[in-house]
């Protein structure tokens, strides 16, 4: 497996778990982000994700690295799923081991966090009644500005 | 000749996948003034431009052979 991926093939959490797992990790934290059926009264059909997977490889790497850098020990492995994702359907694993929890934890959201900002990988929402990229448009269903 | 790739919402505007694109030795900036004319939907819309698979500066010259990508707000996670 890659450590950094994009993929287009259900996710398989404990596969990046066990990647990071080493003898001096005392904690993985395994996040999981799933696709959610409610999003501020607006029910989402499915999701549809897009990557510009070449660019999206090298800054899920280039985020691993930061978080090896900052936090000294880490060890940390990022898949995103793309195509079309149904509800409860896991689209993005983080997983981050330490030698201690707090750090372990830190680290994790730290890459959700930075894969929001830097990684070039779009979603589309699908509703009953219309689609919409999310991120590349002023206004979302309900009047909420995005 | 540069080859520029258009992604989620800018994919469905502009109509390509990716197109090629006469703007060699032009900037970054350049290049995006030159697409809002053809494609005028763009405009105002917050796009970032990666050149060779990094966010360029708008100042950034481009060069044949260079492959660049319009980067809409991304929404990974």
């Amino acid at each position: 497996m890659k450590a950094f991926s994009v993929v287009t093939e259900p996710i398989e959490p404990q596969v990046y778990a066990d990647y990071v797992l080493r003898p001096e990790a005392g904690a993985v934290t395994l996040f999981t982000g799933h696709v959610r059926e409610w999003t501020k009264g607006v029910q989402t059909l499915y999701l549809a994700y897009e990557a510009y997977v070449p660019m999206a490889e090298k800054k899920l790497a280039r985020i691993g690295q930061e978080i090896e850098e900052k936090w000294e020990g880490t060890r940390v492995a990022i898949a995103h799923r793309i195509g079309e994702l149904q509800i409860s359907d896991i689209a993005v694993v983080i997983a981050v081991s330490s030698p201690h929890r707090k750090v372990a934890y830190e680290a994790n959201e730290y890459a959700i966090e930075r894969i929001k900002e830097i990684v070039p990988i779009w979603k589309k929402e699908i509703w009953n009644d219309g689609e919409e990229w999310i991120g590349d448009q002023k206004k979302k269903p309900g009047g909420e500005t995005g | 000749m540069i080859d520029v790739h258009y992604f989620a919402g800018l994919k469905e505007l502009t109509g390509h996948e990716k197109e090629r694109v006469d703007c060699s030795g032009q900037t970054v900036e350049q290049l995006k003034a030159l697409l809002v004319d053809k494609y005028p939907g763009i405009e105002g819309r917050s796009i970032q431009v990666a050149v060779n698979e990094e966010y360029a500066l708008p100042g950034d010259v481009l060069a044949a052979g260079d492959v660049v990508a319009l980067i809409p707000p991304v929404s990974g996670g």
